[in-house]
């Protein structure tokens, strides 16, 4: 929607509603015959260095209003929650709808949540295994709210509970990629070219959006003992971000993908530890042989938290993937490209304290691979004014020896960014 | 020598494991200070066999700005044990509207607690060691909330008292291992076994925290088809003498013996909470 028509659209719609705040607004929301919240957010974030595959130093430059319409029924909950933004990063307004969905129970046993909502699973902490539903990178890597590291999946979600299993089943009957890095905003190592490339080789996919034929199944199974979460899960569906590349046709793809995994989580010693595993079967390269499409891997992850101190927590997790097939990707690795390792190793660590009666979050969260040899590190400040009004001012910085590996290939978009926002 | 070593030995860790042995050899103080802070906490923390209330915090700083919390909560007490379990439904302020909570309190370990944050549908473990930590960046403590541990301070009673035109006993009670604070001076009322009034010194011995219960009221409920009441504290204070910051707390829409079920705290309500009960 990112048209000169929808620039008009949403500048009539931050009219409207900014008439409506100098009006007795409390009043008017108060008499609505549903909930409305929402936010009113305005941010900015520059590149601190130069990056000639870019052509703005700005990485980020919106006015945001999320409007959240919310509707309980003795029946059902409905929800509408969706965003209007004009982006001066990328000159384009645009309409972002988060959740239109409907939530009831048919049976005791059974929730049902239906349309387009936001889906979240796994226990690592920005860290993904067994949660292969839609992330948002770009939003991710330059300063917007947490929020939108996760994207939007039309999808319909039944979970079934008994006193012993639970049982949640999410059908997604077109593939919801990811927000991937596509070179537009943000620069990246493109393989093909062998360098890092931005605006002047952004990335078009052969899509994938056949109804029913390109759909996605997960599925997990989970029940608690004595105050500890253990969880297997299924995925099937497609790589989320393009990492396949069809030679004819001279494009990235998104090659098919199962996942099977496990993941447990609960108290340990004087904190809270957490296990998660997933074996990564590609299931259009299963030989490893398909130089164009990743292979297979098994991925794992362990980590620990515990509050340091009142109001200071720490965090840290260890976390690995093993390419399998790896003699067969040496051997047929098309010459004069970079080999990826065996083994990539990443290590994190969170720190978050709390001041001022929990209004001042000072929160440092860094990735680190000993293996790839690059760190992306994001310190964040963020002050709630007051009730309705908070602030923050962070960055996303970016470190790397090399230009192909996984956080070094962003080090020209390392930014700054600094956000205000509005609640009601 | 030896025998009575060991016998000493196995006496004290007699003690330690069952504590109502332990009160018999106490001064008397002693006895009737564990008797009234086990009847408060009783009547303060466990009335009713469960609980729902709409609650208003404000946090209010020295210069007078305030900040709000707005939530409601549900409370289930496990009839086979001391174990309790709360759920929480924050409506305000906006930027945490429709945040749940969830708390499963054992008396004698570390609870267990989850956070959802429905904008990313993510659950969260919440890995919080330290019960002293504050609620929701108020004065009040977790343990403020949800009780402390009884056996964790030495109760002594120290004398009656009036507070206003109500009788009370006054509690010295010195936690048994380092906290915050250093001793907990506390006025219960001698009918209801509410605290009345509650004073924390700290670490330089002085006066750091006060808590009062600012209002008694009786709520009527049905206990076993019989018409009860439970005094309950609807308005209190926590003030920090030392900031000058002060966070008050008004109950409204409370009511006993609802019938919440255990199975309500879970995942799934977490993700989706029970209209009927926060309604």
């Amino acid at each position: 929607m990112r048209s000169f028509a929808s620039r008009g659209v949403i500048v009539i719609i931050l009219g409207i509603f900014l008439m409506l705040l100098m009006g007795n607004t409390p009043i008017a929301i108060a008499q609505l015959p549903f909930e409305l919240h929402g936010f009113l957010d305005a941010r900015g974030g520059l590149r601190t260095q130069d990056d000639p595959h870019e052509s703005k130093t700005a990485t980020l430059g919106e006015t945001r209003l999320q409007l959240h319409l919310f509707k309980a029924l003795d029946w059902a909950k409905f929800r509408i929650k969706s965003d209007f933004l004009y982006d001066g990063a990328v000159e384009g307004a645009d309409v972002d709808l988060r959740e239109a969905n409907v939530l009831f129970t048919p049976f005791e046993f059974m929730d049902l949540k239906v349309g387009r909502q936001i889906l979240t699973w796994g226990t690592g902490d920005y860290l993904f295994i067994n949660d292969l539903f839609p992330k948002d990178y770009n939003s991710f890597f330059i300063g917007r709210d947490d929020e939108y590291l996760k994207a939007p999946s039309n999808a319909l979600k039944a979970s079934f509970y008994t006193t012993t299993i639970n049982l949640d089943f999410v059908y997604t009957p077109r593939f919801n990629p990811d927000r991937f890095i596509d070179g537009e905003r943000l620069s990246y190592f493109n393989p093909q070219l062998g360098r890092l490339a931005g605006q002047d080789a952004a990335i078009s996919p052969l899509k994938r959006d056949g109804w029913f034929e390109d759909s996605e199944i997960a599925l997990r199974l989970s029940r608690d003992i004595k105050g500890y979460g253990l969880a297997l899960y299924g995925y099937n569906g497609f790589r989320k971000s393009p990492e396949g590349y069809d030679p004819k046709a001279g494009k990235p793809t998104f090659p098919r993908l199962s996942v099977y995994g496990l993941s447990v989580r609960g108290k340990v010693w004087e904190g809270i530890g957490n296990f998660e595993m997933g074996y990564y079967d590609s299931r259009d390269d299963r030989s490893g042989e398909d130089p164009f499409i990743p292979n297979s891997q098994f991925r794992l992850l362990a980590g620990y938290e515990q509050e340091l101190a009142i109001d200071f927590t720490g965090g840290v997790q260890y976390y690995l993937e093993q390419m399998l097939d790896y003699g067969a990707y040496k051997r047929t690795l098309p010459r004069g490209s970079h080999a990826a390792d065996e083994f990539r190793h990443v290590i994190t660590l969170r720190l978050t304290k709390l001041l001022m009666y929990q209004s001042l979050k000072l929160s440092l969260f860094t990735f680190y691979s000993p293996s790839d040899q690059d760190v992306y590190t994001r310190p964040n400040i963020h002050y709630r004014i007051s009730d309705h009004w908070s602030g923050e001012v962070g960055a996303n910085i970016f470190i790397g020896e090399k230009d192909h590996t996984f956080f070094g290939q962003f080090k020209d978009d390392t930014n700054i960014y600094l956000g205000l926002r509005w609640s009601f | 020598m030896k025998a009575l070593y060991w016998f000493s030995f196995a006496l004290s860790f007699g003690l330690l494991a069952t504590p109502v042995q332990g009160e018999k050899s106490l001064p008397e103080p002693r006895k009737a200070g564990i008797e009234i802070m086990e009847k408060s906490q009783q009547a303060f923390y466990y009335a009713g066999a469960d609980m729902k209330a709409d609650i208003k915090m404000e946090l209010i700083t020295a210069d007078g700005k305030k900040r709000i919390r707005v939530l409601t909560m549900l409370r289930w007490n496990d009839p086979k044990s001391k174990d309790q379990k709360y759920f929480l439904y924050f409506r305000e302020p906006a930027d945490v509207r429709g945040m749940t909570f969830m708390v499963w309190k054992y008396p004698l370990k570390e609870s267990d607690r989850w956070i959802y944050v429905p904008a990313i549908d993510l659950v969260r473990r919440i890995a919080a060691r330290d019960a002293r930590s504050s609620f929701v960046g108020s004065d009040f403590t977790y343990e403020d909330v949800s009780g402390r541990n009884i056996a964790a301070d030495a109760h002594t009673l120290l004398r009656e008292e009036k507070i206003e035109d109500r009788d009370c006993y006054v509690v010295e009670s010195v936690p048994k291992e380092p906290a915050d604070y250093v001793k907990r001076i506390s006025w219960i009322d001698k009918t209801a076994f509410l605290p009345l009034k509650e004073e924390y010194y700290d670490v330089q011995k002085e006066l750091a925290r006060v808590f009062t219960a600012d209002k008694i009221e009786d709520v009527a409920a049905t206990e076993s088809r019989e018409r009860k009441s439970y005094p309950t504290a609807t308005r209190r204070t926590m003030k920090n003498l030392k900031a000058g910051h002060r966070t008050e707390v008004t109950y409204t829409s409370v009511l006993y013996n609802v019938g919440l079920q255990d199975n309500l705290f879970t995942e799934r309500y977490l993700r989706n909470p029970p209209e009927r009960w926060i309604k």
